[in-house]
């Protein structure tokens, strides 16, 4: 069991297909998210050509660090980026001039293609015309202030979520593509034949495989983990204790992912219907599960579906242990469903499975 | 003299009324035949006579359908693993695991087996020694069989099996196999071997049995069976010249075997 274990190791190592779904499609993922910028919202606005300057509302527009203020346009440029939604809004503000003081009219023009941030520039303007208005009316002290206090949390970024998706996301295709080839490989070119003919037993060349990829997957998986911790910041609660716990997870999502492979290397009629068979049970995982966006940010009609796939357990999981600091112990409900497809997927790959 | 004859009357291979049946196609239908220790038996037989069949299940890869098979004294039905142990299996066109090189797929089977070997030593019986570190894709036939062959040899056993080892391969490539065969023979191991090329098993086997729609229908040395026809007043309807076409060729392009 061994020799197939390292045999198959060694082959994993050198197959592309292996290396690239394990390793470096996570590990693009992982970079353009580590290094999109989250949180802050950047408005862009213009202000017309003819706008006075010498004004409160003006001062308050650009000493805000939310706005980016251009002034660099003609009216027509203006106005087709705002069509375009590349500029948030247009401000206009028009000094009135009455017999013995001075009032400003400011005109907003904001866009359908860029609905929730022009709603986002209306309330900050309002804001800043209140507080002029409450200067010019010399009231000192208003009938309420909004005082904010910001509790101290850890820092939830972006690679907090998506590190532990993308740890999935690397463990199912490993799973499910990798296992569904090479056993159907391995059958087409009678290399399991040929095994048979020596004195290993069925069960240990199925444990050898297994072993084998689960050894290529855990080291994906733990380096997965240490880039994301040491280049961008992903937080690991209880240090490596946090990392034994996320490799375990890591371990059982794969013998249940791998139990799909055999599913699909049992029903594959030939190597061509591996591929679409293979994205039936992963594409649909890859988008619903919480890879990239949580999945309560899906219509509840599809919520029900989402909350089937055991992918979206091993995420949650995943998530919990990393960022709260859950123990094992913790994750009851996750792991019960982990195990629950484990139990359905293997009853249905004992009978479809085909040694020759 | 006397040693040979103690030899080749023991049967280390013993085929009883074997049957094969896939639904209402009977594949081998009744076959008894014995092979005895130390000599290269042949199966001969055209395309889909049974030989494959036959082959596989003496090698504890296929369910017999009926009768007995005994290989050194273990019966396939109750000591099929124990019969692994003692023997070598070429498939006709096995493939080996992908992109592993010579050395690491017998370290492989080395481990399937439980029993050091090493590498170089058994690469260097098949005379590719110079090959360790080379894929069995970027083999030639011929050398693609010799590696089968190797992968056979690791447990030393007391018979191997080879199915159609020269099917495919040019004249040097298959006298080339030819010798290796012998020398296997030579350290006392027993070969049994398929083919449909009539010249090597006349140059090869010890005795042949001939197959023909699931049955055994001669068994003899070479030698009997075209004396037997002889006999029978059979002519060639050609007087043989004393070449063949193969002996030109061979003395044209070197007898020689070379890689590609």
């Amino acid at each position: 069991m061994m020799a197939i274990a390292k045999a198959s190791f060694r082959s994993i190592t050198r197959s592309p297909s292996a290396v690239v779904f394990t390793l470096v499609f996570p590990l693009i993922f992982i970079t353009v998210f580590g290094f999109l910028k989250g949180g802050s919202v950047t408005l862009n606005v213009a202000l017309s050509s003819h706008s006075d300057q010498q004004n409160s509302v003006y001062i308050g527009l650009i000493s805000n660090p939310a706005f980016s203020v251009h002034h660099d346009m003609d009216s027509v440029e203006q106005r087709t980026l705002l069509l375009k939604g590349k500029l948030d809004a247009i401000i206009d503000i028009q000094k009135v001039q009455l017999d013995s003081s001075s009032t400003y009219d400011v005109n907003l023009y904001t866009t359908m293609a860029s609905a929730e941030k022009g709603i986002i520039v209306r309330s900050m303007l309002e804001h800043l015309i209140d507080k002029s208005n409450l200067s010019a009316a010399k009231i000192i002290s208003p009938m309420a202030t909004l005082k904010q206090q910001e509790l101290k949390g850890r820092t939830y970024s972006t690679i907090d979520f998506i590190l532990p998706g993308q740890l999935g996301f690397s463990l199912l295709s490993t799973g499910v593509f990798g296992t569904a080839f090479v056993f159907f490989n391995l059958r087409q070119t009678l290399v399991i034949k040929r095994f048979f003919a020596t004195p290993i037993r069925k069960p240990f060349i199925v444990m050898g495989e297994a072993l084998a990829r689960m050894v290529f997957a855990m080291l994906g998986a733990a380096f997965l983990i240490a880039l994301g911790h040491y280049a961008f910041g992903f937080t690991l609660i209880n240090g490596l204790a946090t990392v034994a716990e996320m490799l375990v997870l890591s371990a059982m999502g794969l013998i249940v992912f791998m139990g799909f492979g055999f599913v699909v290397s049992g029903i594959a009629k030939s190597e061509s219907t591996i591929p679409p068979l293979a994205n039936i049970i992963t594409l649909p995982q890859f988008l619903l599960s919480g890879t990239f966006f949580g999945v309560e940010n899906f219509p509840t009609w599809l919520q029900p579906i989402c909350k089937m796939l055991p992918l979206t357990y091993l995420n949650d999981a995943m998530r919990k242990v990393a960022f709260e600091g859950a123990s094992l112990l913790d994750l009851g409900p996750q792991l019960a469903v982990i195990t629950l497809w484990g139990v359905i997927i293997y009853a249905i790959a004992v009978k479809v499975f085909r040694w020759e | 003299m006397l040693y040979f004859c103690v030899v080749q009357t023991k049967p280390i291979i013993t085929v009883k009324d074997l049957q094969k049946s896939y639904g209402d196609f009977h594949a081998v239908k009744g076959i008894s035949f014995e092979v005895y220790n130390g000599e290269i038996f042949g199966l001969l037989g055209p395309n889909g006579a049974g030989k494959t069949t036959t082959l596989e299940i003496i090698e504890t890869l296929r369910e017999k359908s009926g009768g007995t098979v005994i290989v050194d004294g273990l019966n396939i039905d109750s000591q099929a693993n124990d019969i692994k142990q003692i023997i070598g299996v070429q498939l006709q066109a096995a493939g080996y695991y992908p992109s592993l090189s010579l050395t690491e797929l017998l370290e492989l089977f080395a481990g399937l087996y439980n029993m050091p070997i090493n590498t170089l030593e058994m690469l260097s019986r098949v005379g590719l020694e110079d090959k360790a570190k080379a894929k069995f894709k970027e083999l030639s036939g011929g050398q693609k069989q010799r590696f089968s062959i190797a992968t056979t040899l690791i447990n030393k056993p007391k018979i191997i099996f080879l199915d159609e080892p020269t099917t495919g391969l040019d004249p040097q490539a298959r006298r080339n196999l030819w010798d290796l065969i012998r020398e296997v023979k030579a350290m006392g191991t027993t070969v049994v071997i398929t083919t449909h090329y009539m010249d090597e098993a006349e140059q090869l086997c010890d005795r042949v049995a001939v197959m023909e729609g699931g049955k055994v229908i001669a068994l003899d040395t070479p030698d009997t069976l075209i004396d037997n026809l002889v006999a029978s007043g059979f002519e060639r309807k050609k007087e043989v010249k004393k070449a063949n076409l193969e002996d030109v060729f061979l003395s044209l392009t070197g007898q020689e075997w070379r890689d590609e």
